[in-house]
């Protein structure tokens, strides 16, 4: 049984939802015109808010990355008037300045419901307890998941992160039964509720994380060591927080609350847009909020969008898992290349994820080559046998990237680690 | 008769496969025959030790990739042509050598080989209904 927050929304009939997206659009554009970041930059190029009809023209705005927000600090993209602005919520800025989002009440209400959509699809309901461990805070997690879980009318216990031994008690003590924080806590938690012997205790049934790249195995990892099912949910909160998207119980992808975010997926290299099931990368416009409007902001995480009929009834828009993202992308030979896809090549291989990718030029053309560290497991007697398992790399690699590359078995341990991280990428290359 | 031989991982770079060497040497092992087959990459050292497992935990302590492969070590006249006759009676009958290499012998009448086949009990079968296996298999690991 599908349980929905909104259900008009959630299963709104695809001509329905086109026409309330185009409508939203061409009205957030013309708010967006009033900032005079924005105005400048559709002045710049040649673009006026009334050449915005429909999404269909969405293409023609420019693109606003991170730098343009964080260069927007503190005020810049504030788009209502400082006293109809309720809250600021902040990315942790590991990398320089930080970027600080803005809300109006309306603009927190759109994102509690985003995020009651996500417990919902969860198994939620008002009956439960949700034991929120994300960060409260700047951090966009811990409100972001607080605000629908109140939204759903659940018992609603603010935990934040750390402490999880306390988290624990309140866990078997309150009995808890979704669980939100982020992938790794969670299996932390579930290793420690373990090694506690108080897994009997336990009376989750759900949980959703997110705020990082996980896999699949972790997925089933987690959900058989804490006997739930696991739920991805992905947000940034340059876009609102969490629940931009969220899973369903096909498991299988995220719907897009495309009512007020829309997604296009682009080709990093040339902005152009990319058709359904194409990998590229994630672009959000919002149509619906008004302190911290964004239009075609890109987020550098790579994954697929998908229009499908999903088995849970929704029709909203889902987006795969994130593969990768552009920052790490490299372009050899004209060709676009994400560590992960070496690395799947690698591991179906039947190596382990411990190699380094090398570029270089040569007599100007570009060169991969691939360092895989031989395991016992697949270390032989014969070179006839290791040059074999070495070639079936180099032809996957040929078929999935078109690319020649040369591998190089190398000793166990021998590839650079840094912090206990293997140096995955060296690009040599002097342009 | 059939013995233990270790097959060491080494990459093909400038002082690995001193290394390895080395640390047997430091461990007091004594190389009783060895080879070693390359790649532009990788190699594969080939060693026959008087303790095979033991010396394979110390290798792999060390974080080496070492695997354990029996295979046939063969005594035979110290005169021209026994190798010859060897192959050839293995190959008659079918018995693909993978690769062969020589022993240290401490009997100045005999010399030894390795050879790595598919299937050892076979090719014991095919040297003895040659009438070319002969004693003295003992002096291998003296
Ligand atoms: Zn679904």
């Amino acid at each position: 049984m599908e349980n929905y927050y909104q259900p008009d929304m959630e299963r709104a009939p695809y001509e329905e939802m086109r026409a309330l997206q185009d409508a939203r659009l061409k009205e957030n554009v013309r708010h967006a015109y009033n900032i005079p970041f924005y105005k400048d930059l559709l002045d710049r190029n040649g673009v006026k808010p009334e050449d915005i009809q429909s999404v269909d023209d969405l293409y023609k705005l420019p693109f606003i990355t991170k730098d343009d927000l964080r260069d927007a600090y503190p005020y810049g993209l504030l788009g209502v008037q400082l006293s109809d602005a309720v809250r600021v919520q902040a990315t942790s800025g590991t990398t320089g300045r930080r970027v600080v989002a803005f809300y109006t009440q309306a603009d927190i209400d759109l994102w509690d419901e985003c995020c009651a959509r996500a417990i919902v699809a969860a198994g939620g309901t008002k009956d439960d307890i949700v034991h929120v461990c994300y960060g409260y805070g700047l951090f966009t997690g811990g409100p972001g998941l607080n605000g629908g879980s109140h939204r759903v009318g659940c018992l609603t216990l603010p935990m934040s992160s750390g402490n999880t031994e306390r988290q624990i008690q309140f866990m078997t003590d309150l009995k808890s039964t979704i669980l939100c924080c982020t992938p790794s806590y969670a299996a932390y938690l579930a290793e420690s509720i373990h090694e506690a012997g108080l897994i009997d205790q336990i009376s989750l049934k759900a949980g959703i994380f997110g705020a990082e790249a996980w896999s699949e195995e972790m997925r089933r990892d987690i959900e058989s060591k804490l006997r739930i099912k696991a739920y991805d949910i992905y947000g940034l909160t340059e876009i609102s927080g969490p629940g931009v998207s969220f899973e369903c119980s096909e498991q299988t992808g995220m719907h897009i609350n495309e009512d007020h975010f829309l997604a296009e997926i682009i080709d990093p290299q040339t902005g152009k847009q990319l058709p359904y099931g194409e990998k590229g990368e994630l672009v959000f416009t919002c149509i619906t909020k008004k302190a911290f409007p964004l239009l075609r902001y890109r987020t550098r995480d790579i994954c697929v969008l998908t229009r499908d009929k999903c088995s849970c009834g929704r029709t909203l828009v889902k987006m795969s898992r994130l593969m990768g993202r552009t920052d790490d992308m490299l372009i050899i030979r004209g060709v676009n290349v994400f560590p992960s896809q070496i690395e799947t090549v690698i591991i179906s291989c039947g190596f382990e994820a411990n190699y380094q990718i090398i570029v270089d030029r040569v007599n100007y053309t570009d060169s991969l080559d691939v360092h895989v560290e031989m395991t016992p497991d697949m270390f032989t007697d014969e070179v006839r046998g290791i040059e074999k398992k070495e070639n079936e790399i180099v032809e996957k690699l040929r078929s999935m990237l078109g690319l020649t590359a040369k591998v190089t078995l190398v000793a166990p341990k021998s590839i650079t680690r840094s912090e206990g991280k293997a140096v995955r990428i060296i690009d040599k290359r002097k342009i | 008769m059939i013995i233990k031989q270790l097959s060491i991982f080494v990459e093909n770079k400038m002082g690995k496969l001193v290394d390895v060497v080395e640390a047997l040497g430091k461990a007091g092992i004594d190389i009783r025959a060895q080879s070693i087959a390359d790649t532009s990459d990788f190699g594969i050292l080939r060693v026959i030790v008087t303790k095979p497992d033991e010396v394979a935990s110390l290798l792999r302590e060390q974080g080496y990739i070492v695997r354990l492969t029996d295979v046939l070590a063969v005594s035979m006249p110290d005169t021209p042509g026994s190798l010859a006759k060897v192959l050839r009676a293995l190959s008659d009958e079918n018995v693909d050598v993978e690769y062969t290499y020589a022993f240290v012998s401490h009997n100045k009448d005999k010399a030894y080989v390795v050879i790595r086949v598919e299937n050892n009990e076979h090719a014991l079968e095919v040297l003895a209904n040659h009438g070319l296996l002969f004693a003295d298999e003992e002096d291998i690991y003296k």
